[in-house]
């Protein structure tokens, strides 16, 4: 499989009243042809300024201050905003949490995504609108033609959803970055909205990298897995490995903490106090005054120095314990 | 056992206004004749999709709607005929916590005052008394007693939920509506006050009603659950009975749609089609739109809930039943 993304030593950072906060502190990240990524981590964890930063649509006060994007053998993050403006919405698209405020209120659905081919590929206004209709029946709305001239408001959350899906695929990205596509939306229609991600991508070939901050979400949807934690990559293993043997105590922590169903148990896992607050970042593992694994070993190391990361089986994982021996030393 | 809350037939309704007047036009029955109750110490989980009435019937409980039909008893009473001095009594035995802490906290005031407000609105104890009841309050929810002089925005989402489960526990109620609350936390942070809501029960013998849309939450937290949708109980069960065997189709295909945290057990989307807007139910059974299994029957009449112990509102269950 040939890489189409590659991410490297990404840092976003605000910079706020109350002191510089790295949102996104040296994230590494790469994503294959037709593969879906996902990055996972709890709020706060820096995953959606990750993704926007990708495709630098991060407002200030934020600011990517160092890294690489490589796409398509160019640096996005040295590219012009003509050429961004050029590649969103056609080589790189985006899905975000709420369809309603993506979609235009004033405009009619149909033509919001007939504008994509009109603006980016020069076709007529009735065959853009052709291929609209077309591909709202594609995404699954009923009655295509005459959803095409409704208005955002008279749709359903769900085919709100859907609507902001034909219009990311539109084009035929190559890569697709979902925000939390489905959090807003009923698990009955969750389930449908994955599926037809799914489908869609690998009909037409794009790759996806689903940001999300439910691992269920992730376990039915993913072929490998980032896990994030308060700005950086914790741990990034195939989906299989991940679910099987978690490596990073955080995702150990977080797995154990999901209620699962047909496996009750008294008491749930939970992992002590909170994510750190921006610009009280420990300076060493960032997990560590809340690591299980740290308490019990009486691990020194992980309060004094910040662990790298490490080869684990299939992926890799930011723990001391996964270091070589001649690491630590 | 005597039931320490019990609802018979409740429906409320809302208005649907049209026209210029702004008259109502038509009305939602939000809550469709749901007749449940909660034995004391039990914990009965209502889970549901969004807009299916569960919340509704919440605040139902708490005497906050009103009923368009049906009754509501806690502990004998009747909810609508007492008066204003009972009604005052009662509503410390009955407390609620909200899903998002953020929205539900005063921002002004320190959490001290806020979890004290309720003993201060019905006047119980003196001034000592009330400092020391909060004190003790605070640490049952795992709140250190000296952050009392602290503002909501110095903390976290977790602890802002457990200044909220404080405030509903300084006056000591009997039953607790939990509404979602957890959905606004991490899975870290939820898993923390889902034990604590457990712990605490035990320690004060409390009784939950648990609202969620989440079946894995609920399933973990409930002794007996009901499935709601669009106005109605579609199943009610004790959790082992429903979880190892749903009998309605609504409750299969929610079980089946909960994205599983296991790459090795990949499931297909159970349901095609939007949920029905509850204005406009179709005839018969409101679920058969979407249901697998829908038969002639079901267009003709709605199934009322079928069975004993584990009850069903489905024309399948009966024909299971006299096969």
């Amino acid at each position: 499989m040939s890489e189409l993304l590659q991410v490297e030593g990404l840092k976003t950072h605000f910079q706020t009243e109350s002191g510089l906060v790295r949102a996104v502190d040296g994230v590494d990240l790469s994503v294959n042809e037709g593969e879906v990524l996902g990055l996972v981590g709890e709020s706060g964890s820096g995953k959606t300024i990750t993704a926007l930063s990708l495709i630098r649509l991060v407002s200030p006060p934020g600011k990517i201050v160092a890294g690489r994007v490589m796409f398509g053998g160019q640096d996005l993050l040295q590219a012009s905003e003509r050429e961004m403006v050029q590649l969103r919405g056609d080589r790189i698209s985006m899905v975000f949490q709420q369809p309603k405020a993506s979609l235009n209120p004033v405009r009619r659905v149909g033509a919001q995504i007939a504008e994509l081919f009109i603006h980016h590929r020069g076709a007529s206004r009735r065959a853009a609108m052709n291929q609209a209709v077309e591909l709202l029946a594609r995404v699954g709305i009923p009655a295509p033609e005459r959803k095409a001239l409704a208005y955002p408001h008279e749709l359903s959350g769900g085919q709100a959803q859907r609507v902001m899906i034909a219009m990311a695929l539109a084009l035929k990205p190559r890569l697709l970055i979902a925000d939390e596509p489905t959090t807003a939306l009923d698990v009955t229609i969750q389930a449908q909205i994955l599926d037809l991600l799914r489908e869609l991508c690998r009909d037409t070939g794009t790759a996806m990298i689903l940001v999300t901050h439910d691992l269920g979400v992730i376990a039915q949807t993913a072929d490998r897995v980032s896990v994030m934690y308060a700005g950086q990559i914790v741990e990034e293993r195939p989906v299989a490995r991940l679910f099987d043997d978690p490596r990073h105590p955080y995702t150990r922590a977080l797995l154990a903490s999901m209620p699962v169903q047909g496996r009750v148990a008294p008491r749930l896992g939970a992992i002590p106090g909170s994510v750190p607050p921006p610009g009280r970042m420990p300076a060493a593992c960032r997990f560590a005054p809340r690591c299980a694994v740290r308490a019990e070993r009486n691990m020194t190391i992980c309060t004094h120095e910040m662990p790298a990361l490490y080869p684990v089986e299939g992926g890799v994982s930011r723990c001391w314990c996964d270091a070589p021996a001649e690491a630590t030393t | 056992m005597t039931a320490l809350l019990s609802m018979e037939e409740v429906s409320v309704h809302y208005p649907v206004k049209g026209g210029v007047l702004r008259r109502p036009t038509s009305w939602v029955k939000a809550v469709d004749e749901v007749t449940l109750s909660i034995a004391p110490g039990e914990t009965l989980g209502l889970v549901g999709e969004s807009g299916c009435g569960k919340s509704t019937l919440g605040r139902a409980v708490l005497g906050l709607r009103d009923l368009a039909k049906g009754r509501i008893t806690f502990d004998g009473q009747e909810l609508k005929n007492l008066s204003a001095l009972d009604t005052r009594a009662l509503r410390r035995d009955m407390q609620l916590i909200f899903q998002d802490p953020y929205a539900s906290l005063d921002p002004h005031a320190t959490i001290g005052a806020t979890i004290r407000a309720g003993l201060d609105i019905h006047r119980i104890g003196s001034r000592a008394e009330r400092a020391e009841r909060v004190t003790e309050t605070m640490r049952q929810v795992g709140l250190d007693p000296s952050l009392a002089d602290r503002y909501p925005h110095e903390f976290s989402g977790g602890m802002r939920q457990r200044v909220v489960m404080a405030r509903a526990l300084v006056l000591r109620p009997r039953l607790v509506v939990c509404d979602e609350p957890t959905s606004a936390l991490d899975v870290s942070i939820q898993s923390q006050i889902l034990n604590l809501l457990k712990d605490l029960q035990d320690e004060l013998g409390l009784t939950y009603l648990f609202i969620s849309h989440n079946l894995a939450v609920v399933e973990h937290m409930a002794d007996r659950v009901a499935v709601m949708y669009l106005g109605r109980i579609v199943e009610v069960a004790p959790r082992a009975a429903l979880f190892a065997a749903p009998r309605h189709p609504y409750t299969q295909a929610l079980m089946q749609a909960i994205p599983q945290p296991d790459p090795a057990r990949r499931t297909p989307p159970p349901l095609t089609g939007d949920i029905p807007s509850p204005d406009d139910l179709p005839q018969g059974c409101r679920f058969r739109g979407r249901c697998p299994y829908a038969m002639a029957r079901c267009a003709e009449a709605e199934p009322p809930l079928l069975g004993r112990e584990h009850r069903a509102a489905c024309w399948l269950v009966e024909e299971e039943s006299t096969r």
